[in-house]
């Protein structure tokens, strides 16, 4: 049919669009920082050519790279993330912070960092793996704990009330945060205030070896649950007719969730708006709702996303750096507003 | 239609539906027995909270029964594994609208799932079905269109493409017509009542439009406030009193005579109407929906009304007759009377 072709086209440029974005973003990326790398520096280091000064081919190797890959890792498991959670809790506003996830998350890590952090863990300086799967399985844990509070409570109220139970829990968990805050120790509360800022910078080579497989096999199982993900679309018992085993599907599709959220949160900090907006970009986008579209559509759009705020965060020019979190909330609120205003209502944006 | 010629799609022996709250069962109805048969469109009846949905979910196994068994094609229902199931009954609900940017086309593609593999790939034949499905409810216009941009009769006729498209022997549509205007109603009802026809579907539809379910129903199913399920042809339960029970109400009553409701069983004021045609019917509505019974004879009458034709109504009131040119003018003097103070 034709329109079909019209939409296989529209998604194809946003594909080929998002694609080019990510690879222009990250070469800027490469090349300017506190110190300004030419760009064919930066591709000769990238081909493996020895041609290049040490100094400037470890800064990129390094440094960069792995804060790039950190950044597009990141988006896309955030991105994901909030897709799935949209979709399960038919909720547009849902993604991991606006639930409480993150939150979740930063009790498991405020709870390392500072209750158990007599023992020497520090999150900034040499971890050891052990150190650093402390913190990916405190925050995991704690998300995993919020989501399926909040899931066990969405099933007895409507979907507006579990956003704000979501919000609720959100607040209780940031207070027992504070209250482990104001009894800890300076230098842990600056490392866990650091971590809460949201920073792609602390995670090297070898944190990336946990960090990329968490969150491929948290893509893969959602790739795998594409299905059930567009059955889910229509109900829980308009799903159940069509024959979705929808109590595995939620259950597993939030265990993929929240290893992604869990994950980016525990290594980068708790970085908000990602999980909203590159969805809502991507059916904006597409004009689809279906998954297999959306799945690719989110990845792409939440690397592009993430990669620009770590960018601008990084302010090239300037000589600081800013908190991550507070460049993907100026950008993901005006998208997330634009496209309300745009579609006039949430029924329509999302129904 | 001879019995003997269809064969059960569906059959429920012994039912008892109803909820299970804690270690204590509500029931809602108990011991039913019931048979849908391949090809025959039937109307589950029944006034607000009796529990047709209960039965209608029981039926398509999104609930379980409190006992008993549901058949389908000769196995328990319990036994089917649930992508079976999907190909064997499908579902309408009230709830249709799904989420997201969803058009038309992709919503009854979601009717392949039982059919389509893994990742829901759809196969020359699937699409040949899901545009036979648009076909079949009349909306072959409406496939490239979001779903929630439709109307409600729209998103109605896609969502029943959706259960078409699912290839079932039985449809189980629970109260489908409720938010629609008439005229979408009549079509939709007529569209359900050849699917069921022609396709040899078991269709069940419940309703509480009396009415209309009178017109198109093969067989009624009424649910009675007190958990019975009375089964017949809709003539027959017409005729039978039945509906009398099971709906009657302090202001509505059955009146088998012309087959509808009647608001106001005792009236205080009877009025003498005579004449006949569409300008004394519409007479008699008007006085019946202001409050007043309407007679033949003389007796006990406040006022009487002679119409002739659709241009003239001659009151006589109090011994004294006035004309009126328009139904109009007639309730607004009506209206403007004060008939608490007339001794009769």
């Amino acid at each position: 049919m034709d329109s079909q072709n019209t939409a296989f086209r529209r998604t194809t440029l946003v594909f080929l669009f998002s694609g080019l974005g990510i690879l222009v973003l990250a070469a800027l990326s490469a090349s300017i920082g506190s110190v300004t790398l030419p760009l064919d520096a930066v591709l000769k280091t990238l081909t493996g050519s020895t041609d290049v000064d040490p100094v400037m081919r470890q800064i990129i190797l390094d440094f960069r790279l792995p804060r790039i890959l950190t950044a597009l890792l990141a988006g896309a498991a955030l991105g994901t993330a909030g897709l799935l959670m949209q979709t399960v809790f038919r909720n547009p506003l849902a993604d991991p912070f606006v639930l409480g996830v993150n939150s979740g998350a930063s009790l498991g890590v405020a709870l390392v960092l500072l209750a158990l952090a007599p023992a020497g863990i520090s999150l900034t300086e040499g971890l050891g793996a052990s150190g650093q799967l402390l913190i990916i399985f405190a925050s995991s844990a704690g998300a995993a704990a919020t989501l399926f509070v909040v899931l066990l409570l969405s099933r007895r109220v409507d979907v507006m009330s579990v956003l704000i139970i979501g919000l609720m829990i959100s607040y209780t968990v940031g207070a027992i945060v504070s209250i482990l805050m104001f009894f800890s120790m300076a230098e842990r509360l600056q490392s866990f205030i650091n971590w809460s800022f949201g920073d792609y910078g602390n995670v090297s080579w070898s944190h990336l070896r946990l960090f990329a497989p968490a969150i491929f096999s948290g893509i893969i199982v959602s790739v795998l649950f594409i299905k059930p993900l567009d059955a889910l679309l229509l109900g829980e018992s308009y799903a159940q007719s069509i024959g979705t085993n929808t109590k595995r599907c939620r259950l597993l599709v939030l265990l993929a969730a929240s290893i992604l959220a869990g994950t980016v949160t525990g290594f980068c900090g708790p970085i908000g708006f990602l999980g909203i907006a590159a969805p809502h970009l991507s059916r904006y986008l597409c004009r689809t709702s279906s998954h297999r579209v959306l799945i690719p559509a989110s990845i792409l759009i939440g690397a592009l996303l993430s990669l620009g705020s770590d960018f601008v965060s990084r302010g090239p020019g300037l000589d600081v750096v800013l908190p991550l979190n507070a460049i993907t909330a100026l950008v993901g609120a005006p998208v997330i507003i634009a496209a309300l205003v745009k579609q006039r209502n949430m029924k329509r944006l999302f129904g | 239609m001879t019995k003997s010629s269809q064969e059960n799609a569906l059959t429920a022996g012994a039912l008892s539906i109803g909820y299970q709250q804690g270690a204590a069962a509500r029931y809602i109805a108990e011991d039913l027995n019931v048979s849908l048969e391949a090809g025959e469109f039937v109307c589950l009846l029944g006034p607000n909270g009796v529990g047709k949905s209960t039965l209608i979910r029981t039926l398509a196994g999104m609930q379980s029964p409190l006992s008993g068994q549901v058949q389908i094609a000769g196995s328990n229902f319990q036994d089917i594994p649930p992508r079976e199931r999907a190909r064997l009954v499908s579902v309408v609900l009230t709830e249709t609208a799904p989420i997201g940017m969803m058009d038309a086309y992709t919503m009854v593609s979601l009717g392949r799932h039982p059919y389509s593999g893994r990742f829901g790939s759809l196969s020359v034949e699937d699409r040949e079905r899901i545009e036979w499905s648009f076909d079949a409810v009349g909306a072959r216009d409406l496939a490239q269109r979001q779903v929630a941009e439709l109307s409600d009769g729209e998103r109605q006729k896609v969502s029943i493409a959706r259960a078409l498209a699912q290839a079932t022997q039985v449809m189980l549509l629970d109260e489908p017509t409720a938010f629609l205007d008439l005229p979408r109603r009549v079509e939709l009802m007529s569209i359900l009542r050849n699917l069921a026809h022609k396709e040899k579907l078991a269709l069940l539809l419940s309703t509480h439009d009396l009415d209309l379910a009178l017109r198109f129903a093969d067989r009624f199913w009424v649910l009675t406030p007190e958990g019975q399920l009375i089964q017949g042809y809709p003539e027959a339960i017409a005729m039978s009193g039945d509906f009398a029970k099971v709906f009657a109400s302090e202001n509505l009553d059955w009146d088998a005579s012309v087959g509808s409701f009647r608001a106001h069983p005792t009236p205080c004021l009877n009025a003498k109407v005579s004449g006949n045609g569409a300008a004394a019917l519409w007479t008699k509505r008007a006085l019946e929906r202001l409050g007043f019974g309407t007679t033949e004879g003389h007796s006990k009458a406040a006022f009487s009304i002679a119409v002739q034709g659709q241009a003239l109504w001659q009151v006589e009131h109090d011994g004294t007759t006035q004309d009126f040119d328009s139904i109009t003018e007639l309730i607004n003097w009506i209206q403007s009377q004060d008939w608490s103070i007339v001794d009769l």
